[in-house]
């Protein structure tokens, strides 16, 4: 049975052979790297950002091959099972704790949570 | 006791042959020894462990037991735990005490069970090595200049060593599966929903699942016994009847029909792993079960659709990570973006960066149909693609990672050849499938784990699957030696 079920040419390789092959859909720049981390609010110097530019790349690569597949009428799927939100009493339902959490922060001053002034 | 399933444990304690302290700190001596080098546990705190021990044996004498009252549980390092630190493996929170209790750990308590330290995992559970932590890579034990598997590495190389007798996971792509594998146990995700994730650290909130690993498919079943069930608190968890899912375990297999997709069986699938999987697969037709051929033709696809989806939700759900409230805070910046920007350059490994990056860029104006929504339609054919699966067999067969566990520091430098160790793994993540991994021999010296899939809410019948292999081969007993 081994034979039957044994070593045959299809999927994993593809993904390898693709990624290594694959035109870029559209291709990252350092610019765009710099932007994107902004937005994400991840300081990246001008050092890491070839490094993370070339990482990027090789990932984005790996999901350009979802392009090739026709999903004109597919409906997109969130969720496995298709359940509507619950929802709850408008209660409150947590007690004040706040010391116990503001044990965990960085900064706190009579019971607030310091951060550099942001309004002038 | 090392080597004991749980029932075993559980049998010795309510004799009084042992007590839970003494087993406790057995276990706890073990950890002393073995982890300095395994570095399984990122946390352990003897005084908690044992004062919980102390209470269970307090129950235990009372007559008031349950099947898993004074049994120690390493308890991934991503479940808050009140009064323990919890880090998720990240510089990040590498200082956070939990100031609340995850479902899960609740409910461990609730069963008496001995919380005995907090394990080591891959940053934020993204990886497949554990060699994306803060607080270094784990050893395998059955070779320790390989990696264990992840992110679930500190609980599979705890269990593979016999520093504890239970563990919890978490699987978002593979994570409970593919270390059960490489480390030679057994490891189960549930359907998604059925595990709460309230105090779960999330990564991909619409695949992350809490599952149980532990020796045994009898053992898990105890496991999840006390892990699965409804919580009003996470807004995915299903409302369902409480099940006993050790009810099927002795059920005989006759007439069981199990699918061998062509697509887990082709090039790429390392040739030990796949002589390994097929002898399993052979141990099954002798119990009785019928193999029929199928097919999961987009299974290719389950990787690009994760590495967009996974990275999305981790980006929206790590932004919470600005150090404000709690976490790690750069010690230099100018103002408050500064300080963002420096705080979570600092605090979020290279890894964890590049996948918040990458679901920033998918999420961005103007990309957000090519990637996320042309994601979401793929995945409903990946789903689609299991329905079709399951109108031909009961359960789904095949390997749970393409090789054996690799050394560490082999793939580190490229994120694309690690992302390929959950070809297997993935798909049953996208379609909120339950998958399992067993021990089903070595190839090399290096344990092998068969993957079982099955329908939606039939983890009874898996671990009924699970434990008719068990009873028939020794793969599950099976420990590195000089431990």
């Amino acid at each position: 049975m081994a034979e039957r079920y044994g070593i045959n040419h299809a999927i994993i390789p593809n993904i390898a052979l693709k990624f290594k092959t694959y035109t870029l859909h559209m291709s990252l720049t350092i610019d765009d790297v710099l932007r994107i981390a902004h937005l994400a609010r991840i300081e990246v110097t001008e050092n890491e950002a070839q490094a993370t530019l070339t990482k990027l790349g090789g990932i984005l690569g790996l999901i350009e091959q979802m392009q090739a597949v026709d999903t004109a009428g597919v409906a997109p799927m969130s969720h496995s099972q298709d359940v509507t939100q619950r929802l709850r009493d408008d209660v409150v339902t947590e007690t004040n704790q706040r010391e116990l959490f503001q044990a965990n922060a960085p900064a706190v001053e009579n019971g607030l949570y310091l951060v550099p002034k942001v309004i002038e | 006791m090392i080597n004991s399933s749980l029932k075993q444990i559980a049998a010795a304690l309510a004799a009084k042959k042992i007590s839970s302290v003494e087993l406790t700190q057995g276990f706890l001596d073990r950890i002393n020894r073995l982890n300095p080098e395994i570095n399984a546990f990122v946390t352990t705190d003897a005084g908690r462990s044992l004062a919980q021990a102390a209470n269970a044996d307090a129950l235990i004498a009372r007559g008031e037991v349950g099947p898993l009252t004074g049994i120690p549980v390493a308890q991934k390092d991503i479940f808050c735990a009140r009064g323990w630190r919890t880090t998720c493996g990240s510089k990040m929170l590498a200082n956070f005490t939990a100031p609340y209790d995850a479902h899960i750990i609740s409910q461990f308590d609730a069963a008496g069970a001995v919380n005995l330290g907090k394990t080591n995992m891959d940053e934020f559970a993204m990886g497949s090595s554990n060699e994306t932590s803060y607080f270094g890579p784990v050893q395998n034990p059955w070779d320790r200049s390989r990696v264990p598997g992840g992110s679930s590495g500190g609980s599979a190389a705890a269990l593979a060593a016999r520093l504890a007798p239970a563990a919890t996971g978490t699987d978002t792509g593979g994570s409970i599966r593919q270390p059960a594998s490489l480390c030679g146990l057994s490891g189960l995700k549930p359907t998604y929903g059925v595990c709460s994730r309230y105090g779960m650290i999330a990564f991909a909130s619409s695949l992350d699942q809490a599952g149980p690993m532990a020796k045994s498919a009898e053992d898990l079943a105890l496991l999840l016994n006390v892990m699965a069930g409804f919580d009003a608190r996470d807004s995915t968890s299903l409302q369902r009847e409480k099940e006993d899912y050790s009810r099927r375990l002795n059920q005989p297999l006759t007439g069981l029909r199990i699918g061998l997709p062509q697509e887990y069986f082709a090039a790429g699938l390392d040739a030990g792993v796949a002589e390994v999987v097929m002898e399993a697969i052979n141990q099954y037709r002798k119990l009785g079960a019928e193999i029929v051929d199928i097919s999961l033709p987009n299974t290719r696809l389950s990787i690009p659709v994760y590495y967009v989806l996974a990275p999305a939700e981790a980006s929206s759900n790590l932004s919470r990570y600005d150090g404000v409230r709690y976490g790690h805070r750069a010690a230099d910046y100018t103002d408050l973006s500064e300080m963002y920007c420096k705080t979570r350059a600092e605090g979020f490994g290279a890894e964890v960066k590049r996948r918040i990056l990458v679901g920033t860029y998918v999420l961005s104006a103007g990309y957000y149909d090519a990637y996320y929504l042309k994601a979401q339609q793929l995945r409903r054919l990946i789903a689609q693609d299991f329905k079709q699966a399951f109108s031909q067999c009961d359960v789904i067969m095949g390997p749970a990672a393409p090789g054996t566990a690799f050394k560490t520091g082999e793939k580190t430098d490229d994120p694309v050849a690690m992302y390929l160790e959950d070809i297997y793994t993935i798909a049953v993540n996208l379609a909120g499938l339950p998958g399992m991994s067993l021990p089903a021999g070595f190839s090399n010296g290096l344990p092998v784990g068969l993957q079982i899939i099955g329908n939606y809410f039939d983890e009874a019948r898996m671990l009924n699957i699970g434990h008719a292999y068990q009873q028939v081969t020794d793969w599950h007993t099976r420990m590195p030696e000089g431990l």
